[in-house]
């Protein structure tokens, strides 16, 4: 049997342009040995958790800087859960303000990841949420 | 309900768990694949390759949207449509980007649609080891197209051939001289060859050059040409088209389906389906038979013993060849 390889989805919700940052995590993830479906810009939340579903992903990671955080992320969160995908770590990363980042993180997001994050604090959250220890990997 | 209950009923998040199972090669995963096995074999497996850059994603996006507008001859309804992206992964870290989905968002929230992408995880034939059993999965699910994209494939990445039953070769302009069309390899496997990006100037060269060298190969593809004769010869034989297609702008497509539907009744009529199914499914038993034996083998070796014979090879001590011949000296296989 194959030892079990993390897969993520990383994603840009809304219609800000700048995917930069995601291509960076992106690339992090893809050098610790995970799987990274990246989806491109402006995803709808349906689009979303379309994605999440179909590619089985152990966490997503939403990508947003417009400041379209609160309207977009609990949808996000809700269509996921609904949709019986329970188990799902679900990551943000932009720039959200503190009080928002609390908010999130009562409706599910397991975590927030401001500007200037390294990407080694995300590889390892993004480890811990999928169940795997980082040596696990092959 | 068991999963393969879901399954069959169209339950989409039993059939995503399925698949990272298949891929993990968990044995759950072989026993719901075991158990759905007799519900497969109705899909219409087509395989879309070509180098990287030539728009094989965008193609594969506006294909399934026409497809889904586009009954089979004698339908009614648009057939569901499947798609199985794979992108590879690095040899280094094991981990891969897979983006054919930037590619494909036309193809949201349309529940006749299921796209999956798959790391190639080291497999070396421009598809992953599990990509045919996600096939089968998709199939049982009740998919009745299941388009499969390789990587960007170079000269040899020809393993598709053996995995679907139509396959679509793309070409973008400028890609190479007329001696690039007649090397053997991936044009070769075309049963339709697509020249995407044909509002590129030079385009016309491109399909002059191919249209030129098929006619070299005789009436139709070389690979079908032989089958034939290995068969005693059929009545129908598949000439095989050169399209032009401007993927990004939907251009071509609907001629791209019409032959897609008009091969499936050509392999039917003629008898190549029966023939190409059981092609495809040798190739896929001798591929895990291969794989189990090497498997098998190695565990039975004391520990180390392997790794040490490499090493011996590596000192020049033994040629492969001479080292395998004492590895598997007394195995009875």
């Amino acid at each position: 049997m194959v030892k079990k390889k993390i897969r993520v989805l990383i994603c840009k919700p809304g219609l800000d342009g700048h995917d930069r940052g995601a291509m960076v995590v992106a690339r992090a993830l893809r050098d610790a040995g995970m799987e990274v479906i990246y989806t491109g810009l402006r995803q709808t939340p349906e689009m979303i958790a379309e994605s999440t579903l179909q590619e089985d992903v152990d966490v997503v990671g939403l990508s947003i800087l417009s400041g379209a955080h609160m309207a977009l992320v609990p949808k996000i969160v809700e269509l996921i859960r609904g949709q019986g995908q329970k188990d799902v770590g679900i990551v943000l990363g932009g720039i959200i303000p503190d009080e928002d980042a609390n908010k999130l993180k009562e409706l599910g997001v397991a975590e927030v990841f401001g500007p200037g994050t390294n990407t080694q604090e995300i590889i390892r959250t993004v480890f811990d949420l999928a169940g795997v220890e980082a040596n696990d990997i092959d | 309900m068991t999963s393969t209950d879901l399954i069959l009923q169209g339950d989409r998040l039993a059939l995503a768990r399925l698949l990272t199972q298949i891929e993990n090669e968990s044995p759950e995963g072989l026993e719901t694949l075991g158990a759905l096995y007799p519900h497969t074999g109705q899909a219409h497996l087509v395989g879309i390759t070509g180098a990287p850059g030539t728009g094989k994603s965008t193609l594969v996006n506006q294909l399934a949207l026409h497809l889904r507008k586009q009954p089979m001859p004698g339908e009614d309804i648009p057939p569901r449509v499947g798609v199985v992206a794979v992108d590879p992964s690095s040899p280094f870290s094991g981990g891969a980007i897979l983006g054919d989905r930037i590619r494909m968002r036309d193809l949201a929230g349309d529940p006749g649609v299921f796209i999956r992408s798959m790391a190639s995880r080291g497999a070396l034939g421009g598809l992953a080891r599990a990509t045919a059993a996600v096939g089968l999965a998709l199939d049982a699910a009740g998919f009745h197209i299941i388009l499969i994209e390789t990587v960007g494939a170079g000269q040899a990445e020809v393993d598709i051939a053996s995995n679907a039953h139509t396959t679509v070769v793309i070409e973008a302009p400028s890609m190479g001289d007329a001696v690039q069309a007649n090397k053997a390899g991936i044009l070769e496997i075309a049963d339709i060859l697509v020249v995407n990006k044909a509002d590129i100037p030079g385009a016309d060269n491109t399909v002059a050059t191919l249209r030129l060298s098929l006619e070299m190969a005789g009436s139709g593809n070389a690979q079908i040409a032989v089958e034939d004769r290995a068969e005693g010869g059929r009545e129908r034989s598949w000439e095989i088209p050169v399209l032009e297609t401007v993927a990004i702008k939907g251009e071509g497509m609907p001629d791209l389906v019409d032959k897609i539907y008009s091969h499936r009744e050509y392999l039917t009529t003629s008898g190549m389906w029966e023939i190409r199914e059981g092609k495809r499914v040798r190739s896929q038993m001798e591929s895990l038979l291969r794989d189990e034996l090497v498997k098998r083998f190695l565990k039975r070796q004391p520990d180390g013993r392997f790794e040490d014979t490499v090493q011996v090879v590596v000192n020049r001590e033994r040629s492969p060849a001479q080292a395998i011949e004492e590895l598997l000296k007394g195995e009875k296989l």
